[in-house]
């Protein structure tokens, strides 16, 4: 895995809603097989960022780049075969409802490949069970827990394999030991599918744990404030409002291992 | 009870002076009267607050210390707050730590003319966005057509099955009341020329020609077209719509065509089936109220109505179908990401449905005017 070379990358992004500017002048480079957390305060436009980066909202200005190849200047099909080999895991978990687990799985795998139906089950079931959810096949998203819809919606955003893994608040909603084993799931998941993962958050547990890289929004100034490992930040940066945010509130550094 | 007064000290300096109970449940004095007195009184000289009476307090008083600053800041009067209590002065001061976000506040009263602006520009805006919508879902028939639409078969099939076969009880109650309303009428005036037996006519040529249809599509609209609507709206609210979209595979064709077929088809077997059910409550009313044979009555009809009549019902039904489905599917993935949403995403489908099958129909009825049909 080549590690030094720009995977996705961000330069001088402007994010409104209509007059309302959300953010501007954001710039960052994401590594390949690094775990990029975008970090900030709630209504910060870390959703929405994200929402830029897979395509869902075009930015006011500024380029998103996979690989080098702009995503909002690329025609219709440049864009689906960019966003291809993107997986996202929504903060609700976003499972289609009226499609059993293996069916929510399935359908991407249909869609981009030519698998017999045999096949796609298996590699449907095999996904849930790589999120420990063997079993849970013909289960509907209204019959299991929130934190079982997230794993499988975790299970549907790897159906394809894809470079690059984005999750939007994987931990929100979700007890502290089922949030550690998620951490733990996206680090092996990183690990054995190469991926480079993108993760919005701000559970400053997960953030410690797993981040290598990140930027951090400011929501006063509407703008990023601050880019690099999280610990390291914490350690350097002089920044009042990303020492608040990575000391919950208590402005003071202690030490993090 | 509550009380504000303004007194001088000694030094002839302004003293806020509260007394009584200062409660969400008291009645307390307007800010306005003491700010006329503080811009009197006051100007040029320090003022301070004197709290020994104030007996209770919540955020009531807090509001009102807050406006009372706000007056002094904004008049320029200097003030000495270390007379008020310390639970207020530290809400206070927390309120006042993170200050309002720029831009965030947004002009809620424009003038009429902007307001009617903006009403227009947005009835406008919303054309253009039904055309594309129109438009792209014509694109997604047309996928369909050369087997490249992403879509499950099954689903149609239980949406024919929704909108069709789970129909049918109330298309039957209704379609045979308005059926029998339609004779119990006719029959009141035809009765007078001793002409009775045209009843059959009135009613086949009635339901065939029109009524079958519209009474179908408002059913229709109401039943299937609310749960269209509230099913994708749904789907927005919990990104589902966006899931489709991160994966490249068009909501439009996995979710808006099936719908669309499943309308589209079983619109005109429901209106065949409420065209009978209207024919046999007027044949009901005939029998049992004017005393015409069945036998005869049938007779009337079949030599009453033609393939015309019977054509145009079919287009109208058809064309509701479309009519129906454009405004449900619309509404649904058009849906803001909130509960409310939904709700109001429902209720504009049923009544844009509501509206739209009305408009259709003077239409259909002055083009087959035009034509001679």
């Amino acid at each position: 895995m080549n590690t030094d070379s720009e995977h996705l990358g961000v330069r001088g992004l402007k994010v409104a809603y209509g007059d309302f500017v959300l953010m501007r002048d954001v710039s960052f480079s994401i590594r390949r097989g690094d775990i990029f957390v975008i970090m900030g305060g709630s209504g910060c436009g870390k959703s929405t960022l994200l929402k830029v980066l897979v395509g869902l909202k075009s930015p006011a200005e500024g380029q998103v780049l996979y690989e080098g190849q702009s995503l909002w200047q690329a025609d219709a099909g440049a864009r689906r075969d960019m966003l291809r080999k993107t997986g996202m895991l929504y903060q609700s978990g976003a499972l289609w409802s009226s499609l059993s687990l293996a069916e929510n799985v399935a359908l991407p795998l249909e869609q981009y490949t030519s698998l017999n139906k045999k096949e796609i089950r298996e590699l449907a079931e095999f996904k849930l069970a790589l999120v420990g959810l063997a079993g849970f096949a013909d289960f509907y998203p209204s019959e299991i827990s929130g934190g079982m819809r997230k794993r499988a919606g975790l299970a549907r955003a790897m159906a394809l394999d894809p470079e690059i893994l984005f999750f939007d608040e994987p931990s929100a909603g979700l007890d502290p030991v089922s949030a550690y084993l998620l951490d733990e799931l996206i680090l092996e998941i990183r690990e054995s599918l190469d991926a480079t993962v993108v993760l919005v958050t701000h559970e400053l547990p997960s953030i410690f744990a797993i981040g290598t890289n990140s930027i951090f929004l400011d929501v006063s100034r509407r703008t990023m404030t601050a880019s690099g490992n999280p610990k390291t930040l914490l350690n350097t940066s002089d920044d009042p409002a990303l020492i608040r945010f990575l000391t919950r509130g208590q402005g003071h550094v202690q030490e993090v291992r | 009870m509550a009380r504000v007064d303004l007194q001088h000290d000694g030094a002839g300096r302004c003293v806020i002076v509260f007394q009584g109970r200062w409660t969400l449940h008291d009645t307390v004095p307007s800010v306005g009267k003491l700010a006329l007195r503080l811009e009197s009184d006051c100007r040029g000289g320090a003022v301070s607050f004197s709290c020994a009476g104030l007996t209770a307090w919540d955020s009531r008083f807090l509001t009102f210390c807050r406006s009372v600053l706000e007056t002094l800041e904004g008049r320029g009067i200097a003030y000495d707050t270390s007379g008020l209590p310390d639970g207020v002065l530290r809400l206070l001061s927390l309120a006042a730590q993170v200050p309002e976000r720029e831009g965030a506040a947004v002009s809620r009263k424009s003038p009429l003319s902007a307001r009617m602006g903006e009403a227009l520009h947005a009835a406008f805006a919303g054309t253009i966005s039904v055309m594309e919508f129109i438009g792209d879902v014509t694109l997604s028939v047309l996928r369909m057509c050369i087997g490249r639409a992403v879509f499950r078969w099954s689903d149609t099939f239980a949406l024919l099955r929704f909108c069709g076969a789970q129909s049918l009880p109330i298309v039957s109650l209704i379609s045979m009341l308005a059926g029998l309303i339609f004779a119990f009428v006719g029959a009141v005036q035809l009765k007078m020329f001793g002409a009775e037996i045209y009843v059959a006519s009135l009613v086949g040529i009635a339901m065939l020609r029109v009524m079958g249809a519209v009474m179908t599509a408002i059913i229709v609209s109401g039943r299937v077209g609310a749960a269209f609507a509230a099913e994708l709206g749904t789907m927005q609210v919990n990104e589902e719509i966006d899931a489709f979209s991160t994966f490249g595979i068009s909501p439009l064709d996995f979710l808006v065509l099936p719908r669309m077929l499943a309308l589209v088809l079983m619109m005109p077997l429901l209106c065949v089936y409420a065209n009978l059910m209207g024919i046999v409550g007027g044949a009901a009313v005939g029998w049992l109220m004017l005393d015409i044979n069945l036998h005869q009555y049938f007779n009337m009809t079949w030599q009453t109505v033609s393939l015309t009549h019977f054509g145009v019902g079919i287009a109208h039904s058809v064309v509701f179908g479309f009519v129906v489905a454009v405004c449900s599917c619309y509404m649904g993935i058009h849906c803001g990401r909130s509960a409310s949403a939904v709700g109001k995403a429902t209720t504009s489908a049923v009544v844009s449905s509501i509206v739209s099958i009305v408009v259709a129909t003077a239409v259909i009825t002055f083009l087959c005017n035009i034509l001679g049909i």
